[in-house]
């Protein structure tokens, strides 16, 4: 057993990387998300045997073989399931799921909400290419109207999900949206579900080279993001664009594109707060859609409430105060005994 | 005056003088009652009372509750008729009875469709209020079958169980409504005047029950207490029933269903072992009890989750494995379905799993309140691939208590799912139970590894990579085969594992055909050295018999009763039950081979028949039923008088 294992906290990348290829195609977002993973972990505390990975089935399910953590590579969409299970078993454990947005909003839409609403402590990365990878090129519930792909071979007639709207419905404790490419950002936001207490969704923009390249290019391409993508900060207004002159005003209850200097001044502006008890505005942000609007990345909610966890110790510690700890010889009181001489 | 007769023999002459000296009291061995009514007739809390205080009486009992899957069916109508049936007797009994000897009905609907089961001269205790046109009109009846004579061969008794409860109950201030909600209690109280049963336990229970509304208490006491001097009263029979307390082995004893033991028995196992148990279900008839009972047993370190639908049920109770506590997850037919992908996973990531499967008639929704046995190679076969799980099966009500904690036994050593395959009729059954001394239980308590187990660990039977001291290889097996428990949060023993087929020894991702081919090999063979722990198929009869009979899971009573009544009439007849499905005993080929029939009865059309004969080419014959009820005795004895014929 090496010291690193134990130690803390000093664990490098290294420390963190499993003795197994990994396979996914040159060029995968994937690559980037596995690479600040590590990074971020190298700060949160938490020793490695401490850690688990539980993924469903898809590319970025393969992410647990990648990590020197415990992992459990399970079966399509349940992953949530598994994950709360373990922690149920093992309330020490820091739990991570990895998941993409066919697996997670499809076939384990189900499940990604009842996590969600329980408020389960464990963290979801929901890598998000808009595309089935591994199954070689389907639409997924998160690709726009109109993809073109082998079963929409004329265009998808569908109206995509919206990851983080679905999560704020489920009223999730944390949600935050990332971008693959933009590495010091994905590592403090992977850093701040790591260290949020509850269920934390991470949408994740991934790029999917082989099917679905360049779907969020004006989000990565660095001479149009910043006309697309809005930063939030706690506490600060909500502005973007290479000048930095755009930002976001309410109107009615209509989130509105305006030039600051000439539509309204700074101080109209819409100020980001992510404490809010009622979601409503993180909502508003997270229906902001390219090309309409800019798409907001950051942290749009993150409330203490408690855990799924914490409420069943509470209970557990209550029904012992009341009568004690059970004896199996306690269990057969239960009922009327009689006794035959 | 002729006794009850059917399976109940006269133990004292008539002539008794009863205690207030105007009637009889007559000594008979034992007597099965039904109570039928509308499903909003409280029969099932009539039933489980009298069973109750004939337990507490030291009569053995067994039980046979049957109810409608709607709630509330219309009320009097005949798919809303629900029944419980009470066999208490002074003798050891298997069974909840084939034939009536008394039977209450409140209604028409209840009467027409319960009927058929009284014995010629047996009791009917009808409760005459409810034969009003529309009444009869709701049964199907075209004339009150109370007037045009088809019941001379019974002994007819009508009383006026809503008049005289309303009575009783006057000055309660209850609404009409509620005021007619006792009618049960009333009945009962009649009941327990037949048998000669006291009221305390009722009494007891309805206090505890409505504690909170004294007016309810009040009502429900005077109903059961106005139905018992109703019949002392007006001398309602010339004649009370008295059954004995049952010559059984010393002990404490209490009343318990299947689905009550098997959460008992779970927990049990869960403390024995020193491992938190996760138990997860979606609710389910018949299973969902088991569920309701452990969420109320947080002080013994149960968690209990409701899941979002049955996947995740078994989700949850697979990652709790995976985290090294118990998981369990119970369901039925339909949910076992949605359940195999995940049962796949766990047996390829050798996980400890037990599944509950409380059986009910299929295939799809099928008969969700009604017994069938037919799940069995559901869970023999039930999954994409070669997927291996053990099977085990308990034989009664009290016999869940032991199979839960052998369930957990071998799903711990061999790091296996475990199915157990009980069913509606053992579920809700109920019937005595020995109280187990805790010094007797088992000890399933489970070593964790902690260490690396490269060179050196264990037998390493079916090591093909070259071993590393320093690693901990998650599939480098036991003498048994089966792989070590590694439980996340150890150091040094960091380990992946998922569904994909795994390399032998390292449990690292692995297509090669050779090793996919040995693998499946394992796994199974591991599934079979589970019979290496297990005790052989036990022949209860002579060994020269001329007939073996072979059973398993809840048709047992009925078969040991069928087959205690053939040696009484000479035949030579031996039994057999597996308790084990997969494996099998060690010895089932032999105990096969020694017999020229073998007759095998169960509630589906030839289960386990097929296995037998797939396995071990044996000439067994069946006796099949698939209508959603259990087995009557007289069925199975005339099965066997025809293979001896």
């Amino acid at each position: 057993m090496s010291a690193s294992a134990t130690a803390l906290p000093t664990l490098s990348t290294k420390d963190l990387s499993s003795d197994q290829e990994v396979r996914w195609c040159p060029g995968c977002g994937d690559y980037s998300i596995l690479a600040q993973m590590k990074k971020a972990l190298t700060t949160v505390g938490v020793p490695r045997e401490k850690m688990a990975f539980v993924s469903g089935i898809g590319c970025s399910s393969r992410f647990p073989y990648y990590m020197n953590t415990y992992g459990f590579h399970t079966i399509h969409g349940r992953a949530p399931t598994f994950a709360t299970g373990l922690r149920l078993a093992n309330p020490d454990l820091q739990v991570w799921v990895v998941t993409g947005d066919g697996d997670g909003l499809s076939i384990g839409g189900n499940h990604t909400i009842h996590l969600l609403r329980r408020n389960v402590d464990v963290k979801v990365l929901l890598f998000n290419n808009e595309i089935y990878g591994l199954t070689k090129g389907q639409y997924s519930p998160t690709s726009r109207p109109g993809t073109k792909t082998k079963t929409s071979p004329v265009g998808s007639v569908e109206s995509p999900i919206r990851p983080l709207t679905i999560a704020l419905a489920a009223e999730a404790t944390f949600v935050a949206r990332t971008i693959d490419v933009d590495v010091q950002h994905l590592v403090a936001i992977l850093q701040r579900a790591a260290a949020h207490k509850g269920t934390a969704f991470v949408e994740i923009y991934q790029n999917c080279k082989i099917f679905n390249d360049g779907v969020f290019e004006y989000a990565t391409d660095k001479s149009v993001k910043a006309e697309h993508v809005l930063y939030l900060e706690h506490g600060k207004p909500m502005i973007f664009g290479k000048d930095r002159n755009k930002g976001i005003r309410l109107n009615g209850l209509k989130p509105e594109v305006v030039e600051i200097g000439k539509d309204c001044g700074p101080d109209d502006l819409l100020i980001h707060d992510e404490t809010l008890s009622e979601p409503t505005l993180a909502n508003l942000l997270s229906r902001m859609v390219n090309p309409e609007f800019p798409e907001v990345v950051g942290v749009l909610r993150a409330v203490r409430k408690p855990t799924y966890e914490e409420l069943m110790d509470k209970q557990a510690a209550d029904a012992v105060a009341k009568k004690g700890p059970g004896k199996i010889e306690d269990l057969f009181k239960a009922e009327d005994t009689w006794t035959v001489e | 005056m002729t006794p009850p007769n059917g399976s109940s023999g006269v133990i004292t002459p008539p002539g008794t003088p009863s205690r207030n000296g105007h009637h009889t009291v007559q000594e008979v061995e034992s007597i099965t009652i039904r109570f039928a009514g509308d499903s909003g007739d409280g029969m099932q809390l009539a039933g489980t009372q009298f069973t109750n205080t004939s337990a507490l009486l030291g009569n053995d009992i067994a039980t046979f509750p049957d109810f409608p899957a709607e709630i509330r069916a219309p009320a009097g109508t005949l798919p809303g008729v629900s029944g419980f049936q009470v066999h208490f007797s002074s003798t050891d009994i298997h069974t909840p009875g084939d034939v009536l000897n008394a039977l209450v009905v409140m209604n028409p609907a209840a009467l027409k469709t319960n009927l058929k089961d009284l014995e010629p001269g047996g009791y009917l205790i009808v409760n005459g209020d409810a034969f009003g046109v529309s009444d009869l009109d709701k049964a199907r009846y075209k004339v009150s079958p109370l007037d045009d004579g088809s019941l001379k061969n019974y002994r007819v008794v009508r009383v006026s169980i809503g008049k005289l409860t309303r009575e009783a109950v006057a000055e309660c201030k209850l609404s009409p409504r509620e005021a007619d909600r006792c009618k049960n209690f009333f009945a009962l109280g009649l009941v327990y005047w037949m048998y000669e049963r006291p009221l305390e336990t009722t009494l007891k229970w309805i206090r505890d029950k409505f504690g909170k509304n004294p007016q309810f208490v009040d009502a429900n006491s005077r109903a059961l207490k106005a139905g018992y001097n109703y019949g002392e009263t007006v001398e309602l029979l010339p004649v009370q029933y008295k059954v004995a307390k049952a010559k059984i082995a010393p002990g404490t004893y209490r009343k318990i269903t299947g689905n009550e033991a098997l959460a008992l028995g779970l927990v049990a196992a869960s403390m024995k072992a020193k491992k938190t148990l996760v138990f997860s279900g979606y609710p389910i008839t018949p299973a969902s009890s088991v569920l309701e009972q452990l969420a109320d047993m947080k002080r013994f370190g149960v968690k209990t989750l409701q899941a979002e639908d049955e996947i995740a049920a078994a989700g949850v109770a697979i990652g709790a494995s995976f985290g090294g506590a118990i998981g369990v997850t119970a369901t039925s037919g339909p949910g076992i379905c949605l359940k195999s992908e995940a049962i796949g996973l766990a047996v390829m990531t050798e996980l400890p799993l037990v599944i509950l499967d409380i059986q009910r008639g299929g295939p799809s929704t099928g008969l969700p309140t009604k017994t069938e046995q037919a799940d069995l190679l559901q869970a023999m076969f039930g999954r994409n691939g070669e997927c291996p799980a053990a099977i085990i099966a308990p034989q009664s009500p009290s016999d869940c208590f032991d199979i839960a904690l052998e369930a957990v036994r071998i799903a711990t050593r061999f790091m296996c799912p475990v199915f157990l395959l009980s069913d509606g009729y053992i579920a809700n059954g109920a019937e005595p139970w020995k109280v187990p001394a805790v010094a007797n239980l088992p000890n399933l308590e489970v070593k964790n590894i902690t260490e690396p187990n490269g060179a050196g660990w264990g037998g390493a039977a079916h090591e093909n990579g070259a071993g590393d001291a320093a690693k901990y290889l998650p599939y480098k097996r036991d003498e048994l085969l089966a792989r070590p428990w590694a439980l996340p949060g150890t150091p040094g023993l960091e380990h992946r594992i998922g569904g994909i087929e795994k390399q032998d020894v390292t449990g690292n991702i692995n297509y090669d055909p050779e090793n996919h081919e040995h693998m499946v090999r394992t796994r199974a063979q591991k599934i079979e050295n589970i019979a290496l722990t297990i005790p052989d198929l036990d022949v209860i009869g002579p060994a020269d018999a001329d007939l073996l009979v072979i059973g398993w899971g809840g048709t047992h009573g009925t078969i040991t009763t069928a087959i205690e009544r053939a040696r009484r009439k000479g035949q030579k007849v031996a039994q057999a039950h597996f308790r084990y499905l997969n494996p099998m005993p060690k010895n089932t080929a032999e105990v096969l081979a020694r017999f020229k029939k073998i007759l095998v009865p169960e509630l589906n059309s030839g289960q386990l028949l097929w296995l037998l004969r797939a396995k071990f080419l044996a000439p067994a014959q069946g006796l099949n039923k698939i209508q959603g009820r259990p087995f009557l005795v007289s069925e199975i004895e005339s099965a066997i008088d025809g293979m001896l014929k």
